[in-house]
């Protein structure tokens, strides 16, 4: 459905109610949530993936060369990531605070 | 050839959904419905039937076997009677919002309390709203021929839409009566495989029964109500094609000597053969009436309804159900509704009749018929209750 | 207990395939345990798949319509049916392709619901499915409590624990009755495979996800799912509180593979269950006789677990 759900009309809905576009809820934003966002430090990250294991929001990509990137679309702030560190690499910082990278 | 051969309804309504290859029959068993499953699991066991015959743990459980096997794309089938269907109502609901062409057959038992197996309309009226396309069999005949008919309608990409076939419990389904089969060549010509819109198929992942907020809920029943309004010409298409196929051509109104007729008795199933007799007899002394048989109760044909009384001074309505409180029997209410809009409209007369299998013989629709002509007024009455 | 045993070795998330077959965008509240058993489950199971999902916060926050976070199919029907519809989907796909109608296709029907939709109003649909003996895996989402609707008790819901109908008052305090046994009662149907998971344990989770799906009639798993918004927790506890349920033998890993019990994890010694209660909200008004009440209540429980699978070890 590309049109926003306000001017959807009951024209425009497939029969039954059915939604035939699997995984279409990513284009929800739900980064805006987040009061406080995670800070990822590079240097101490051993690439475990623990921190992507963890993830309820699917927020954490491991990157090729096996560091991770937090996608801050979806990212809702949570802080598992940092509690689940084994090395303390990620931090969690107030959202209008600069992270510096 | 077709075959014309003596069987109890439920067999019969049994053998048509074999002949109709449903794929998945889930049932619980409830007073009067039992025969027909009996028949079907027998039909399964003895290899008569491909199909999953799923012995579910309730009605509700039928309903909910029957919406997943049908997002799944097979024919399914479940019979179910009073109580049954009250404690399935959630799931019909849903079966007719979800749009799967499941089928089922009513066989009518009133609701508790007191207890009662026997028959009347308390159960169907319970869940008139619910969205299905719902007929009236009147004998064993009908009920045969709408299983076919039933598919053939629910599973038309115009319509998708359950079906449901009310028939009289006991009165018609513990009856022995001439039936006469279809060859399996015709009902293959009649009905073929179905061919869903949606499935529930990992090769074309849909999600189906998604939550609904209030921005979009109402547009999600406007649809559902316009695509079921819109099925009445496909109801009436495969009526018309099944009678061309085999003689026998069904009406959302079945009229009998409403010719010149002032008064015009109006009933639902079974009760419209006993009615009948009634008409000839009061046809015989001169008097001008006639009878109207609502086959299809939903969606209601308000023309055909309209055009079968034109001309009719008084309309006596017989319920089989009570609306506590309400402005008679459900039926009498549906018929005012039809009514009101033409400026000159009968007077409407509304029996409760033939509540928990009280028997009503021709005599007794004489009776009504003489006492609403001598009555004046729009009123109703429970019918031949002891004072 | 090492908190990272699960992983076979640390690095053990990185052998993980990084496909989701249940993406982003759901709207399910910060650090939702359940969400991630979701994923976890998703990921195990993967795309040959159809799901059949219950009422509850899992069907709110993964298809408001007209946005959908699964990538394989699925049907949602009512609240306390799922088992019902799932075996509606086994018995249609089975009819079907054996009729030759679709091609024949190994298909994982996956029935899913959360405490409430499974040991409340579920139940007997599920029994019914489960004595049937269809094909199908049934995962309970148990996060102790009807949450989407507030935070109401359920049968699932631990002895003392605070909740919006089980309100620690100053004659009651909270939760009067013991949980309800749900694996137990599933494995009472004697079906082929039953297990307990929590998502803190992610490989153990998705393993014994393969294995139900393999399993040929029904399995049934137990995920405790914790609900940082029901159980009153900081979010980025609730990878820590599932594993302290299980450390403390409040919530035992286990498998019951054809009759056979057998301990996910053996814990030589249970954490005190004090260390599980005192990160939650919905844990605080325990008075310690509470608290040394269900702690011999668990000691007992763990004890009868460990009896269980010397008495069905094999050989």
């Amino acid at each position: 459905m590309a049109k926003p759900e306000n001017e959807i009309t009951w024209k425009d809905l497939n029969v039954g109610f059915v939604v035939d576009e699997p995984g279409n809820a990513s284009v929800y934003r739900t980064g805006d949530w987040r009061s406080q966002r995670p800070l990822y430090n590079r240097e101490r990250c051993i690439r475990c993936g623990t921190c992507y294991i963890y993830c309820p929001d699917m927020a954490i990509k491991i990157l090729e060369d096996g560091y991770i990137e937090h996608d801050l679309y979806y990212c809702k702030g949570c802080g598992i990531c940092v509690q689940e560190c084994p090395t303390g690499a990620i931090t969690m910082v107030e959202e209008e605070e600069k992270d510096g990278d | 050839m077709a075959t014309r051969v003596g069987m109890e309804v439920s067999i019969a309504a049994a053998e048509a959904v074999k002949q109709a290859n449903a794929d998945v029959i889930a049932a619980y068993p409830i007073t009067p419905q039992t025969h027909i499953v009996e028949h079907l699991s027998e039909l399964v066991n003895n290899g008569e039937l491909d199909a999953e015959f799923v012995p579910v743990e309730s009605e509700h459980s039928a309903m909910s076997v029957c919406v997943g096997s049908s997002a799944a794309g097979a024919r399914a089938f479940t019979c179910t009677s009073s109580q049954g269907l009250a404690l399935m109502s959630e799931i019909v609901y849903a079966a007719a919002s979800l749009r799967l062409p499941i089928l089922m057959i009513l066989a009518n038992r009133s609701l508790n309390s007191p207890l009662s197996i026997w028959n009347d309309h308390s159960d169907v009226m319970s869940i008139r709203d619910c969205g299905w396309i719902q007929v009236f069999a009147e004998n064993g005949q009908e009920v045969y021929d709408h299983v076919f008919i039933g598919f053939r309608v629910a599973e038309d990409r115009n319509v998708l839409n359950p079906f449901m076939i009310n028939i009289d419990g006991f009165i018609l389904t513990h009856v022995i009566e001439p039936v006469e089969l279809l060859e399996q060549e015709v009902v293959d010509r009649y009905l073929p495989p179905y061919q869903p819109l949606y499935r529930l198929h990992p090769d074309s992942p849909v999600s189906i029964g998604c939550f609904g907020p209030p921005v979009l809920f109402t547009e999600a029943k406007k649809a559902q109500n316009e695509a079921f309004c819109k099925t009445m010409p496909y109801i009436i298409k495969a009526w018309q094609e099944f009678g061309d196929l085999t003689g026998r051509y069904y009406h959302p109104i079945e009229t009998y000597r409403t010719e010149e007729a002032q008064t015009i008795l109006i009933t639902q199933g079974s009760l419209g053969e006993t009615a009948s007799i009634a008409i000839d007899m009061m046809r015989e002394k001169g008097e001008p009436v006639g009878l109207v048989k609502i086959r299809l109760w939903r969606p209601f044909p308000f023309e055909e309804f309209r055009k079968a009384v034109r001309g009719a001074e008084l309309v006596v309505v017989m319920d089989r159900a009570v609306s506590y409180g309400g402005p008679g029997g459900p039926l009498a209410g549906e018929i005012r509704s039809a009514l009101y809009p033409q400026e000159d409209h009968p007077r409407v007369v509304n029996f409760i009749i033939g509540l928990g299998g009280r028997d009503v013989s021709p005599e007794d629709f004489v009776q009504m018929a003489q006492r609403a002509k001598a009555t004046p007024g729009q009123w109703y009455e429970i019918y031949g209750v002891r004072e | 207990m090492d908190k990272y045993l699960d992983r076979l070795g640390i690095y053990a998330a990185r052998l993980v395939s990084q496909k989701e077959y249940f993406v982003p965008g759901h709207r399910a509240c910060q650090g939702c345990a359940e969400a991630l058993a979701v994923r976890l489950m998703s990921k195990a199971s993967r795309t040959n798949t159809v799901i059949a999902c219950a009422t509850g916060c899992i069907e709110i926050f993964s298809s408001p319509f007209p946005l959908t976070s699964w990538m394989v199919p699925g049907i949602h029907v009512a609240f306390e049916n799922t088992a019902a519809v799932a075996s509606g989907i086994e018995s249609g796909l089975k009819a079907i392709m054996r009729k030759g109608r679709i091609p024949l296709k190994k298909i994982n029907v996956v029935g899913i619901a959360g405490d409430g939709g499974t040991s409340d109003i579920g139940l007997q649909a599920l029994s019914g499915a489960l004595e049937r003996g269809h094909n199908m895996v049934y995962v309970c989402f148990d996060n102790e409590a009807y949450m989407n609707t507030g935070i109401q008790r359920s049968s699932s819901t631990p002895f003392g624990a605070s909740t919006t109908t089980s309100p620690a008052g100053k004659v009651v305090p909270g939760q009067t009755t013991w949980k309800k046994n749900m694996p137990e009662i599933a494995a009472a149907h004697d079906i082929p495979y039953v297990a307990t998971a929590c998502p803190s344990y992610p490989f153990d989770l998705m393993e014994k996800v393969r294995k139900a799906a393999e399993i040929e009639g029904p399995a049934y798993i137990h995920i405790l799912s914790v609900c940082p918004t029901g159980w009153r927790l900081p979010p980025e506890l609730s990878i820590h509180a599932g594993r302290l349920a299980v450390e403390t033998g409040v919530f035992p890993l286990y498998e019951v593979e054809r009759g056979r019990y057998k301990l996910s994890i053996d814990l030589p010694e249970l954490r005190p269950v004090q260390e599980y209660f005192r990160i939650q909200g919905r844990f605080r008004h325990l008075t310690e006789e509470m608290v040394n009440k269900i702690q011999r209540r668990v000691r007992e429980e763990y004890e009868k677990l460990k009896k269980k699978v010397m008495m069905t070890r094999e050989g």
